[in-house]
């Protein structure tokens, strides 16, 4: 009788019981980010080589001429690279650890599941985004309003990163094919595309093909912005449009494609 | 808190008559043709354990991710206290919590870092989760772990470190999908002792394929076959399914005798042979037996006998099958054992 009142209240307490929204959130950011950075430390070095190895690189082709282009392409290359890991990550959870079964059947959303996986991407990000950040302040010079319009580049960037990745996230079923939606989101979208170098630089019939993608349209405001590259209020506007309306089209895709509950 | 005992005392009386019920219950995936689960049907208490058994592809996984919230039926209904798995699954998802088939364990976490995650995932503060993933993790004996990494662990250990995290948390309903697939008997044996602490204060849903379990665990046992619900009730519900008290079983790798069996049942297969009887008839076949120096086994008639009874006769109803799934079945379970 005892255990039966105890059930029933606890029972009552559940139902009027707050669910700390911010805890959440919190719980995605510890596993898919802090927890791996405090327990395996190698993890940060990993983060800084990707972006910064291709910075290098430009670097010394160009000897030093395209230095600022390489770390406004070094901060683009992050932010879509977070996305790429969150595709990865997410599906790493759900299908080896089955671990987001569990947070399926919990009282959290998947907008606050998901949301808290996207921001442990960018926190897993931070070392990197640290030393760009260095390194912007000495090789690249932007007005306030410049430095406003690129982390709004920024930003779109990563809200289009971000919705890619849940999408194919959703559709992989084990970490082979993951791995490989991985590889090719990011050579399609962060390594072919002018990111790192003015477009200017690819010769005239092929810069259509690189118009597709919208990281490119990101690159060009940033050099824009940055002052490397010239171009008209037109080009300016179009730039901003089609990022922008990437994003909010890639975002649909993935709220009316993207499974949390299974059919 | 006038109102809140009123409210808590209306949550008594609901809670009386809670249950765990499902209507019409089926399920076909996009991508096959088969139903994995047709047509099941059954209404029974929220409390203690109720455990469903059922061989490999009978549809157990499908229906605890369907009553978990996790995956969508095809048609028809299911509910706890009310609350329906489709149209109330955010409410429901309140008061349930499971571990699936096949979770495993993060390896770059520790056991406190899994559980007071998983407990902040149900909105915990940080502070009382870490107090409460100590706790249930103490609880079972994973004091001393519980700040080295997963992937030190043994399987037993990482299996209770998931149990572990929806134990510490304030769900009513436990869902546990399969959760001694793997262990060793003697970390089996301990998580039965584990799950008969839990049973006290919430209602546990187990699916196995170990009938042992079954039977050491389940106030309600059901059983599925092919997606379809053979029975269901208390082990002596389905004691009573089976007119027969006793079980012979001759083991195959010697001469199987001709049996003369008054009233019964024989079942045969490449396990040997299994005589469903009465005591008198049983005795009687085992003095045969021996004196033919024939080596068997007899029993009064145990859920694994139960089991492959039931099977064997729904089955024949459903499709006019002549005992060959029988044969599989004691193949699956003796490759299990």
């Amino acid at each position: 009788m005892l255990e039966t009142r105890e059930r029933i209240w606890n029972s009552y307490i559940n139902t009027i019981r707050k669910r700390n929204r911010f805890s959440q959130f919190t719980a995605s950011i510890l596993v898919n980010s802090l927890y791996e950075m405090k327990n395996y430390p190698v993890v940060l070095v990993n983060t800084v080589l990707s972006p910064i190895s291709f910075l290098l690189l430009i670097v010394f082709v160009s000897h030093g001429s395209l230095v600022g282009e390489a770390v406004e392409g070094g901060f683009i290359m992050s932010m879509f690279g977070a996305g790429t890991s969150l595709q990865a990550d997410l599906s790493h959870l759900k299908n080896d650890f089955k671990l987001q079964d569990m947070v399926v059947s919990s009282p959290t959303s998947w907008i606050t599941y998901v949301s808290g996986m996207a921001i442990s991407e960018l926190v897993y990000s931070l070392p990197a985004l640290i030393v760009l950040g260095v390194l912007s302040v000495y090789f690249v010079h932007l007005s306030a309003v410049g430095l406003v319009s690129f982390i709004a580049v920024l930003m779109l960037v990563f809200a289009t990163s971000m919705a890619i990745g849940y999408t194919f996230a959703t559709f992989s079923t084990d970490i082979v094919q993951s791995f490989a939606f991985s590889r090719l989101i990011s050579t399609l979208f962060s390594t072919i595309p002018p990111v790192y170098y003015p477009i200017t630089y690819i010769p005239l019939p092929y810069r259509y093909l690189a118009y597709l993608s919208p990281t490119t349209y990101a690159a060009q405001l940033a050099q824009y912005e940055g002052g490397y590259i010239q171009l008209s209020p037109e080009m300016v506007l179009v730039s901003w449009v089609v990022l922008a309306s990437v994003t909010a089209v890639l975002f649909l895709i993935a709220g009316s494609k993207a499974r949390w509950r299974e059919k | 808190m006038g109102s809140a005992m009123i409210m808590a005392g209306r949550l008594m009386g609901a809670l009386d008559a809670s249950m765990l019920t499902c209507d019409r219950l089926s399920k076909t995936y996009s991508a096959g043709t088969r139903e994995a689960l047709s047509s099941v049907s059954y209404s029974v208490p929220a409390s203690g354990t109720f455990v469903l058994i059922g061989r490999n592809g009978s549809g157990k996984t499908t229906l605890i991710r369907i009553l978990a919230t996790e995956l969508e039926p095809t048609s028809g209904r299911a509910s706890f206290d009310g609350l329906d798995v489709m149209r109330d699954a955010v409410r429901l998802r309140e008061k349930i919590a499971i571990v699936p088939q096949e979770a495993r364990t993060v390896p770059w976490m520790t056991p406190m870092q899994t559980v007071s995650s998983y407990l902040l995932w149900r909105g915990f503060g940080y502070s009382e989760a870490r107090h409460r993933a100590a706790d249930a993790l103490d609880s079972l004996g994973m004091k001393v772990y519980m700040d080295r990494l997963n992937r030190t662990l043994s399987g037993g250990m990482k299996r209770k470190v998931l149990v572990a995290a929806v134990l510490s948390s304030d769900a009513e309903i436990i869902f546990l999908d399969e959760p001694t697939t793997g262990l060793d008997p003697v970390s089996r044996r301990e998580f039965w002792e584990l799950m008969r602490e839990i049973e006290k204060e919430r209602f546990t849903f187990l699916t196995t394929h170990y009938l042992e379990e079954a039977e050491a665990l389940g106030d309600r046992i059901g059983m599925l076959e092919s997606g379809r619900l053979v029975r269901m009730g208390t082990l002596e519900d389905l004691r009573h399914s089976v007119r027969y008290s006793y079980s012979v079983v001759i083991p195959a790798g010697q001469k199987q005798p001709v049996l003369r069996v008054g009233d019964g049942e024989v079942m045969r297969g490449s396990y040997g042979s299994r005589i469903l009887t009465g005591e008198e008839e049983a005795f009687r076949i085992s003095r045969d037996l021996i004196k033919d120096g024939i080596r068997f086994s007899i029993n009064p008639v145990s859920l694994d006998d139960i089991f492959f009874y039931l099977v064997n006769r729904e089955g024949i109803e459903y499709a006019g099958n002549q005992g060959a799934d029988l044969e599989q079945l004691h193949q699956h379970y003796k490759e299990e054992e």
